[in-house]
């Protein structure tokens, strides 16, 4: 599949951006985070305005974006216009928990609520974008177990590194944080290179003979194709660059979105300058995100490009 | 509403039946199906530089040859690929505005391109390639089995019928009611033993394919010197020479 930025953008901002909120959501609710008056609102904020940013990207692939609005009608049957629902009904309590913690308090109990409530709905619309993959059964890389998973860890890790960058440019240490980061990019690694093991040994969906009925010819092997120039679903689903450099493509994304974060976050865990480290940390792993996005979409083949002989 | 319509018993099934044993890859079906939708239910569709060295299009037919077999029994095999108008049309389902619905009357699978985003996402969920984007209105288009012509009370009844199949100068391409099992297209399908394309895919086409005949005609074995074969004259003249 041909990597679009505006799906790239939206998928990983929104995870760094919904993945802030869960963290946030969660430690006020277990009433771990410092009780600084501003601290929680701006990291709010700053969740919501990444989780905006992917969603503005997002309507930029469109036909037609002045459209967009339409896609909130059909969530009894489309992923896609569920992830749309989920996004918008994520931003009124996540308003109130930064209101509700700048008005009554950290200790409050609708605080606490709110929180959870944002930090939940936060991980169902991540969980939606994922299922938009998930649920296309011509793509078997995307149409498998992992790629749900894959994504909810993709971003809680995404919020890890971001809470632990701000909670050390605003406090000037954030140990306990960064170490959280650190566990999350191990096991967002792990991950990863399950999901990689797993779709290097997956079969093809299905032969050129069943695809074309011949099956009681036994093979079947492409001669000539409809027209000798490319068309929209060769230019789409035909993407070839990722499966030729693939090895070296997967050993960039892992170690830009997991372990040199790791190390960085290692060394904000110690004390190591945390407000660089951190931020550093958050920064790489934002950039190797969006590479490990770009090979999600561009290692994934179409069935329909068999019959183009792809 | 992209949620699927409840199937009625006994309703209809609109469809093709393409006989891969007699299309002969001539690519009329495509140029009939361009001409008459450029100007039909989706006008215009896309074509670029159509005479020059990089054409580029929407076209809702596109016309594959493949080998069948390999060795000597192999065939050369004209495979036309259209929508196959499914009774479980993922690319329906995953729309989120409703622009791409099935209808209930009579199975065909449409876009409405008066609501479409154009977020391609229904063409990712198709398994056949069937649809195809038309990047100057910003929308998707696909087959729409030539709706405004089948149910066109303008046209003399024998024309209300897809333009490829109208065009198809060997006969290869059938239409009419798959839901009916003594419709002619299904009596074609039990016969010859049709068959779906990606069955195990689950989306269960409406169209079916019949596949090539692969029965010999019987003939005269040719003349070979052989014992106890041929004839008289023919036989002695192999053992002269076999000497």
């Amino acid at each position: 599949m041909t990597p679009a930025s505006s799906v790239l953008l939206l998928t990983t901002l929104t995870g760094f951006g919904y993945g802030l909120l869960a963290w946030v959501g969660v430690l006020a609710a277990l009433g771990l985070l410092p009780a600084a008056p501003l601290f929680l609102p701006v990291a709010v904020v700053v969740a919501l305005a990444l989780a905006t940013a992917g969603l503005a990207a997002s309507t930029l692939h469109l036909g037609h974006p002045e459209r967009a609005w339409r896609a909130f009608s059909q969530w009894r049957s489309s992923w896609l216009s569920r992830e749309g629902v989920a996004s918008l009904t994520t931003f009124p309590p996540a308003l109130a928990f930064a209101a509700l913690w700048w008005v009554l308090g950290p200790d409050a109990f609708a605080t606490r609520a709110f929180g959870l409530l944002a930090a939940a709905l936060g991980l169902v619309t991540v969980g939606c974008t994922a299922m938009i993959y998930a649920s296309l059964k011509p793509i078997r890389q995307w149409h498998n177990p992992h790629t749900v998973p894959d994504y909810l860890i993709f971003a809680v890790f995404s919020g890890a590194v971001l809470l632990a960058a701000l909670r050390a440019l605003w406090f000037g240490a954030a140990e306990a944080l960064a170490v959280a980061a650190l566990v999350a990019a191990l096991i967002a690694a792990c991950a990863k290179f399950a999901y990689w093991r797993f779709i290097d040994t997956q079969k093809p969906l299905v032969t050129l003979a069943s695809a074309t009925g011949l099956t009681a010819f036994g093979t079947a092997r492409p001669l000539d194709r409809p027209h000798f120039t490319e068309n929209y679903i060769l230019r789409e689903m035909g993407y070839q660059i990722a499966r030729k450099h693939a090895v070296k493509l997967r050993r960039i994304a892992v170690g830009l979105a997991f372990f040199v974060p790791a190390i960085l976050a290692l060394l904000a865990a110690f004390g190591v300058t945390p407000a660089i480290t951190a931020t550093a940390a958050a920064l790489v792993a934002l950039a190797g995100l969006f590479v490990e996005r770009w090979l999600f979409f561009a290692e994934a083949t179409h069935v329909s490009t068999i019959y183009y002989g792809r | 509403m992209t949620s699927l319509p409840q199937p009625v018993p006994g309703a209809k099934k609109l469809g093709l039946v393409i006989d891969l044993d007699t299309c002969v890859g001539c690519h009329a079906c495509a140029v009939n199906c361009k001409e008459w939708n450029t100007g039909g239910h989706h006008a215009p569709l896309p074509d670029h530089d159509p005479y020059g060295k990089n054409p580029d299009g929407v076209w809702f037919n596109r016309i594959h040859s493949y080998e069948a077999g390999c060795g000597g029994t192999s065939r050369t095999v004209n495979f036309p690929r259209s929508c196959l108008h499914c009774e479980q049309p993922q690319c329906v389902t995953v729309c989120p505005t409703g622009a791409s619905y099935k209808r209930a009357e009579d199975g065909i699978v449409l876009v409405n391109t008066d609501i479409c985003i154009g977020c391609k996402l229904c063409s990712w969920a198709c398994p056949y390639g069937a649809r195809e984007f038309d990047e100057d209105q910003g929308v998707m288009k696909k087959c729409t089995l030539c709706i405004d012509r089948i149910y066109n009370e303008a046209l003399p009844e024998s024309e209300r019928e897809p333009a490829c199949v109208a065009t198809c100068p060997s006969r290869a391409r059938h239409f009419g009611d798959l839901g009916d099992p003594n419709s002619h297209v299904s009596q074609l399908v039990a016969e010859r033993e049709g068959v779906a394309l990606m069955p195990e895919l689950g989306y269960q086409p409406v169209n079916r394919y019949l596949p090539p005949r692969q029965a010999t005609i019987p003939s005269k074995p040719l003349e070979r010197p052989v014992a106890g074969g041929g004839n008289a004259l023919l036989r002695m003249l192999d053992k002269v020479l076999s000497r």
